[in-house]
């Protein structure tokens, strides 16, 4: 079946079986492959991406689920400003590790950052549970969020 | 470290170089075409662009950074001037040198044994530059040095690429001197910043996951449901359902089925429709209570081999004879590694009859090896892509190459037409993986007077080496040493202390584990230690301190970490309602001290307050990435003691993705303080030994907080539970 979205803010159309995750969509047809697949199973984020503006885990997410809706990418988050700072502050404070759970990670905090522009640090361990990171860069994480937030208010 | 790289090695690439970059097979010179390879491990491009080519894979631990960080040193340009390449397979240029032959990465050994090479690499590349622009200025070599990609001397100054032709015709220096410790720029500077971070943060990394070769398929494995079963036959009437599907075909060695389709939901889909027979007939049928009864009854048995080469009846008459005994029974269950990205790498055929193998490779070997007898080519006509690896902690490097031969056997029995991307899913890394042995020790302690008179130590389980490649290499009379690293040949001076080692039958494929052996007798040594302190009424620190009062570098690089962890943690001064436990322990020759402070109670929850880490692994290359290192090795070895492991029944893997398997989370350890000793020894590795103390800082924190020794793993499972 054919579904509309928009991605990245550019309208587009993809023919996909109903039942298919967002995730393979995005990755196998759309080549956009900064979504990563880490479970299938919605329980480590590294497919994180924001539909309508949401964090949303595109694996455990219906293609026809989607029609008309905004889907968004770590590609595109350059270009938001919340997006730029969390990514400057990820950069400065070298977060990543092997780095592919990162993405998700990031598109999760710009989700809190958007919601929740002064998080504390019980709002940040809530707020990015769901995100795993085998190789533990949460000491960082939690740092970035919290340098994203400054350079924000700045 | 008087390793050197020898002087043909770079007359052969130079001479190389010229020919690759500078003439084409028609003989002609291209225009622009003027880059040089001057040495094997560096390439200067002729606008000045500096790569390094770097021999060891990044799964996180930063090599990229580190080994491109020493070539700048020397070179003489800054961090940013500098970008870096993964080399291809060819271990007479790129082998692992503390390895032998054999190119590949673990062991935490990538900036050791490179810690040469690629300086000598950086400083061969500079001495050329600087004779090629004394050539061409007409001026004394001497008087010339380069500075952030210029270089500047006699009055005249012009970027390095404007010599790269010319020095890429010389012969290379057989011995360039190094750039002196007190002139480092970059070594050692905590501000050098990782090279992969801004890819890693704006989706552009390319890990083997992310390849898309043209025309390719993906294919999935459907695997027996235990160890050793067999296809016995299989029906795949219903995987035409799947739009995507093109076919599936039992694997030459029997041991699973290739779901073969055009993108990687398809497979899966096609895969649950697939309806395969088993031969069960030599399958695991063992449960992990039966495996644990195994052990534990090896461990009621003398040992088979005596690893201490002690006097073990000397030793248990002088626990017998001891004033106190502490005795205690552990247990540790198998492990997964569970990496972020599960497994996966992309076979296609290349024109000249070879293939090439795209892979997050870490042991870039094994699967060239392989891959050559499954292929029946030449070495030669096997290449090896390597690409960024979504973390391993060491699973991307098995013996038997395992899911690289898997892949090489999904395409050999194709028309190899096309490519073939395999991919495992969660549930079969955590089902069809290869895990930290499980494994058992007891100990009996005596102490007189306050001192240890005798230690008497069995180690019974699982061994990773026996049966694999590795056995004659790795195996000394009998003895596999990765099951009792870390316990009679640590810095510890323990008088009569005797440890033997029971191996125990295999029910899965055993591997290492970030720190191998140490994941187990670190936890084991490091409680024991708090157990007798306790029992002699002395402090944990001062009474460890005991036992590393010797002249020896190892006793004093070891109680340095250890009383400086115990000052910047204010140890013993906890505030109301915190408690500290300490550890410390040297693996892959780097000394870690760790303190973890708990507040709670494990009925009620405990919470990891923090955890401070003195770590000293002699010259600090990347202190950034070392303290990165630390944080993330205690994060790991934490996160496991905490709630994980792999349990079979009737021979199956009862967990299946991350809910059964539960990682650490962001909240799990509420902050990490990284202090780095300062050092003149030579590097020594950082991915695994912020590990090994970590677990038995939290067990001996969890002991003062409320008595309970959790002495068998994970502590849920034992009743102590976490905020």
């Amino acid at each position: 079946m054919a579904i509309s979205l928009k991605l990245n803010g550019n309208p587009t159309t993809v023919e996909a079986e109903p039942g298919t995750p967002l995730l393979w969509v995005i990755r196998d047809e759309l080549k956009l492959t900064g979504t990563k697949f880490g479970c299938g199973v919605a329980s480590c984020g590294a497919c994180t991406v924001h539909v309508d503006g949401e964090p949303t885990r595109s694996c455990q997410t219906y293609i026809e689920d989607v029609e008309g809706a905004e889907i968004t990418t770590i590609e595109a988050m350059e270009d938001t400003k919340v997006g730029a700072a969390v990514q400057q502050a990820w950069v400065e404070m070298d977060v990543v590790q092997c780095g592919y759970c990162q993405s998700g990670q990031i598109m999760s905090a710009v989700g809190l950052l958007t919601e929740n522009p002064k998080p504390s640090v019980d709002d940040i361990h809530d707020y990015m549970h769901g995100n795993a990171c085998r190789c533990a860069t949460y000491q960082r994480i939690r740092a970035a969020i919290q340098r994203a937030s400054d350079i924000l208010e700045a | 470290m008087t390793m050197k790289v020898s002087r043909r090695g770079f007359l052969a690439s130079a001479s190389a170089a010229v020919l690759v970059l500078g003439v084409r097979p028609d003989g002609a010179l291209a225009a622009g075409e003027t880059d040089a390879m001057l040495n094997p491990f560096v390439k200067v491009a002729s606008d000045g662009q500096v790569t390094g080519i770097v021999k060891h894979f990044e799964k996180g631990q930063g090599p990229a950074t580190g080994l491109s960080t020493l070539i700048a040193e020397e070179l003489g340009v800054s961090i940013e001037q500098i970008t870096y390449e993964f080399a291809p397979s060819n271990p007479e240029i790129y082998a692992n040198t503390f390895f032998g032959g054999f190119q590949g990465t673990g062991g935490s050994t990538a900036m050791a044994n490179s810690f040469m090479q690629y300086r000598q690499a950086g400083a061969a590349a500079r001495e050329l530059l600087i004779k090629a622009a004394a050539d061409a200025w007409g001026v004394d070599a001497s008087g010339l040095k380069i500075v952030e990609g210029i270089v500047t001397g006699g009055g005249k100054t012009a970027p390095i690429g404007d010599f790269v032709a010319a020095a890429s015709t010389m012969e290379a220096p057989a011995d360039p001197p190094l750039t002196p410790p007190s002139e480092w720029r970059l070594i050692g500077n905590p501000d050098v910043r990782r090279l992969d971070s801004p890819i890693k943060t704006n989706g552009k990394a390319m890990f083997a996951m992310d390849l898309h070769l043209p025309n390719q398929m993906v294919a999935v494995i459907s695997r027996a449901p235990s160890r050793g079963g067999l296809v016995a036959g299989f029906d795949d009437s219903a995987c035409s359902e799947v739009k995507g599907f093109i076919r599936a075909a039992t694997l030459p060695n029997k041991a699973g089925v290739a779901v073969y389709a055009e993108d990687t939901w398809a497979a899966f889909q096609a895969r649950d429709l697939l309806s395969v027979d088993w031969d069960m007939s030599a399958a695991e049928t063992r449960s992990s209570d039966e495996i644990k009864s195994e052990i534990m009854a090896a461990l009621d048995e003398a040992p088979t081999y005596n690893v201490s080469k002690t006097d073990h009846a000397a030793t248990k008459s002088a626990v017998d004879g001891a004033e106190t005994v502490v005795e205690q029974t552990f247990y540790f269950p198998l492990l997964a590694h569970a990496p972020m990205e599960p497994l996966n790498c992309t076979i296609e055929a290349n024109a000249d009859g070879g293939v090439t193998l795209h892979d997050g490779c870490q042991a870039p070997t094994g699967p060239h090896m392989a891959l050559s007898q499954i292929f029946e080519l030449p070495m030669e006509k096997v290449r090896i892509n390597t690409m960024l690896a979504g973390g391993s902690f060491g699973r991307r490097a098995t013996p038997d190459a395992d899911y690289q031969v898997e892949a090489a056997l999904a395409f050999v029995i194709t028309d190899r037409k096309r490519p073939v991307k395999l991919v495992w899913s969660r549930e079969d890394d955590m089902r069809s993986g290869y895990y930290r042995p499980a494994v058992g020790h007891r100990v009996r302690v005596g102490l007189t007077g306050g001192k240890i008179v005798g230690w008497d130590h069995h180690v019974a389980g699982q061994s990773i080496m026996k049966g694999t490649a590795f056995e004659a290499m790795a195996v000394r009379d009998g003895i596999d040493h990765s099951s009792v690293e870390g316990t009679a040949d640590g810095p510890y001076q323990i008088p009569g202390m005797f440890v033997g080692l029971t191996d125990t039958p295999k029910a899965t494929s055993t591997l290492w584990w970030r720190s191998v052996g140490h994941t187990h007798t670190a936890y084991v040594m490091e409680v024991m230690m708090d157990q007798a302190a306790k029992a002699a009424s002395a402090d944990p620190v001062e009474f460890r301190l005991a036992y590393l009062s010797g002249e020896g570098d190892d006793q004093k690089r070891k109680a340095n970490v250890l009383r400086l962890v115990a000052e910047k943690a204010n140890w013993g001064n906890a505030p109301e309602g915190r408690y500290q436990g300490v550890a410390v322990h040297k693996s892959f020759g780097t000394y870690v001290a760790e303190i973890a402070e708990i507040s709670g109670n494990p009925d009620d929850g405990i919470v990891i307050e923090n955890v401070t880490c003195v770590v000293d692994c002699g010259i600090p290359v990347n202190p950034d990435v070392i303290k990165a290192q630390m944080e993330g090795g205690i994060g790991y070895g934490i996160g496991h003691v905490m709630r994980d492991q792999i349990t079979l029944a009737g021979g199956e893997v009862e967990q299946y993705n991350f809910p059964d398997y539960e990682p650490l989370r962001i909240s799990d350890i509420r902050g990490i303080d990284v202090h780095i000793v300062k050092s003149e020894a030579a590097p020594s590795g950082v991915g695994e030994p912020g590990t090994p103390p970590s677990a038995p800082a939290l067990a001996n924190a969890i002991a003062a907080a409320s008595g309970v020794m959790v002495a068998s793993l994970p502590m849920e499972e034992e009743g102590v539970y976490f905020a």
